[in-house]
């Protein structure tokens, strides 16, 4: 996965959980797809239908806090969300987003709905028209997560290096 | 050199080298548990790992059950339950199914979560357990599935932030409410990482139930764990329950520990509500005088055990719910619903109007029935009132201990349970 991410700003507030981010009912499938039809819904419901691939979700501080269903950023990965920014996060969502691929970046940004951004999640920077926000960056063996594309694609990497299949 | 908190001991006993907090660890896991509505997804993860036939880490280890959509409540609910059978059976794992209960009661009441124990849940209110000082936190699917082939996670070791609770609480006034006011003064991101440890004098008193009532929510103060230190009280709760264990070899923190602390006095402490939509906007029962309620849920995780029914029973003695009032009452698990059942208490609630329901987690995370309808509102004893946590975005959830649900359920509106 490149870590390059150029999109466009949704903007968000603050305790944004993820029980508005994939709503209870929603949770029976195993379908990726259809958790996409419905990310964000529980607080904004034309979300997964105008988000375009790349765009980033900015928001303010603990997102993703509450439940921890792994489905939340599996939807907004599915529905084209190339990252999250936000102040802080709440730590389960922020696990699992890294292990489902979905990059995470941890700063302080001023910005308007629909700006163009642009994320370095190796640098941890977020770079909206000309000033760069610098964020937090991750530890190198979560990074190494993230640009394998997830836990999953991360471990069985792993297992065929040390099978000496890679 | 300064001492240990609880949490830096577990974590250096399960990453076999004395750790501090902050460090990175890779830590060995005692127990992983599962449920329907995450397990599927840590079920595909781990094959994806591990491949088609590859075998868990260590089968007794593990323990699935299912509690979010049962008895099976859809198709699709069913075929995850088919599939976790399958997954449980072929793999030797323990499966309670549908039989047992809501995880966060069954995990401590059957030993599979002791003092000094690391456990993992694919669910934020796994820590409930360390109410019987163990390091028992949630995780996601894909984490979970990582578990799985491995018995392995990485942590960074939580600091800890000491919630002193001082002073004798007032009647009907709750570890519910002890802990609802502490996440209203540190908000929901006050403790982001933290291990929380629940202590002083009141906390001292508490049973473990009630303890378990306030290490459930350390989760929505952002904390990593909840935990207690464990006492007499503890090694009673486990010998009643599962027999003899070691007391010797439990750990404790030291005295002189490095951590954060805050202190509150809850003498005077009235009964507290959380207010729709964030757990963290709390205030005093009181304040809320005359707000209607449609639907009482009394159950959940959080407070759904014995004596949480019996105290809402106390409180609504014999009389009937308000008029266009519902309660839905659920026991958290068969053995609370049969002490229930040997008290008198179902049939208490039941002639007063409520329906009593089998043990799962109900309306509580709005995925399966007791659904709530555009513009209603409900007081409920579980842990969150986010926005369509229980049904409709538009309808309005609030939290309360036992006590104050079933002073609202025959008031028909949100009541101090000390005025009725």
């Amino acid at each position: 996965m490149s870590a390059m991410i150029r999109g466009e700003a949704w903007i968000f507030g603050d305790d944004v959980d993820t029980d508005v981010i994939i709503p209870g009912p929603y949770l029976r499938t195993r379908d990726v797809r259809e958790l996409a039809c419905h990310a964000m819904e529980g607080i904004d419901p034309d979300f997964a239908r105008k988000v375009r691939p790349g765009d980033v979700i900015v928001a303010g501080k603990n997102f993703g806090c509450g439940s921890s269903r792994e489905q939340a950023p599996l939807a907004l990965r599915e529905a084209g969300v190339g990252c999250v920014v936000a102040r802080s996060f709440a730590r389960i969502f922020y696990r699992n987003a890294i292990n489902v691929g979905l990059p995470v970046v941890e700063a302080d940004v001023s910005c308007r709905q629909g700006d163009e951004v642009a994320v370095d999640f190796s640098a941890g920077t977020v770079t909206v028209g000309t000033v760069t926000f610098r964020g937090t960056r991750l530890p190198e063996f979560l990074l190494d997560i993230l640009r394998d594309g997830g836990l999953v694609a991360h471990r069985r990497k792993e297992k065929m290096e040390k099978e000496g299949l890679l | 050199m300064a001492g240990y908190t609880l949490s830096e001991k577990i974590f250096s006993r399960a990453s076999k080298k004395e750790v501090r907090a902050g460090e990175f660890v890779m830590a060995d896991i005692d127990r992983a548990m599962v449920h329907d509505i995450t397990g599927p997804l840590a079920v595909k993860g781990f094959y994806e790992i591990a491949g088609e036939d590859g075998a868990v880490w260590d089968p007794s280890r593990i323990v699935v059950l299912f509690d979010h959509q049962v008895p099976a409540d859809s198709l699709a609910a069913a075929e995850n339950h088919i599939m976790l059978r399958k997954f449980a059976k072929e793999q030797g794992i323990l499966n309670y199914d549908i039989f047992e209960g809501v995880c966060h009661q069954v995990m401590p009441e059957k030993g599979h979560a002791l003092p000094g124990d690391l456990v993992v849940g694919s669910d934020s209110h796994t820590c409930t357990y360390g109410a019987l000082g163990a390091f028992s936190t949630g995780i996601g699917s894909t984490d979970m599935a990582s578990v799985f082939a491995t018995g392995k996670l990485w942590f960074m070791v939580p600091e800890t932030l000491r919630l002193k609770a001082e002073g004798r609480l007032s009647r009907l006034v709750t570890s519910k409410d002890v802990v609802l006011r502490m996440i209203g003064d540190i908000g929901a991101d006050g403790a982001t990482y933290k291990a929380c440890e629940f202590a002083g004098s009141a906390v001292s008193r508490m049973s473990v139930p009630e303890r378990m009532t306030m290490a459930n929510m350390a989760i929505e103060m952002g904390g990593k764990a909840g935990l207690v230190d464990p006492d007499e009280t503890t090694y009673r709760y486990i010998e009643e329950r599962v027999g003899s264990f070691n007391r010797k070899t439990v750990l404790h923190g030291d005295d002189d520990a490095v951590f954060d602390e805050k202190i509150w006095d809850v003498s005077d402490l009235p009964p507290q509500v959380a207010v729709p939509h964030n757990v963290d906007n709390v205030v005093a029962a009181s304040e809320l005088a005359g707000t209607k309620i449609d639907q009482v849920f009394l159950g959940s995780c959080t407070n759904g055990r014995f004596e949480d029914l019996a105290l809402a029973a106390e409180v609504m003695r014999g009389e009937p719910l308000a008029r266009g009032v519902r309660m839905v009452v659920i026991p958290a698990s068969r053995t609370e619903y049969m002490k229930a059942l040997r008290a008198g208490l179902v049939e208490t609630f039941m002639e007063a109007g409520a329906t009593v329901e089998s043990p799962c987690c109900g309306p509580c995370m709005g995925g399966s029935f007791g659904l709530l309808g555009d513009g209603e509102v409900s007081l409920s004893t579980s842990n969150r009132n986010f926005q369509g946590r229980q049904g409709s975005p538009k309808a309005r959830v609030y939290l309360s201990s036992p006590a104050t649900a079933a002073a609202g359920a025959i008031t028909g509106e949100i009541t101090d349970p000390r005025e009725i």
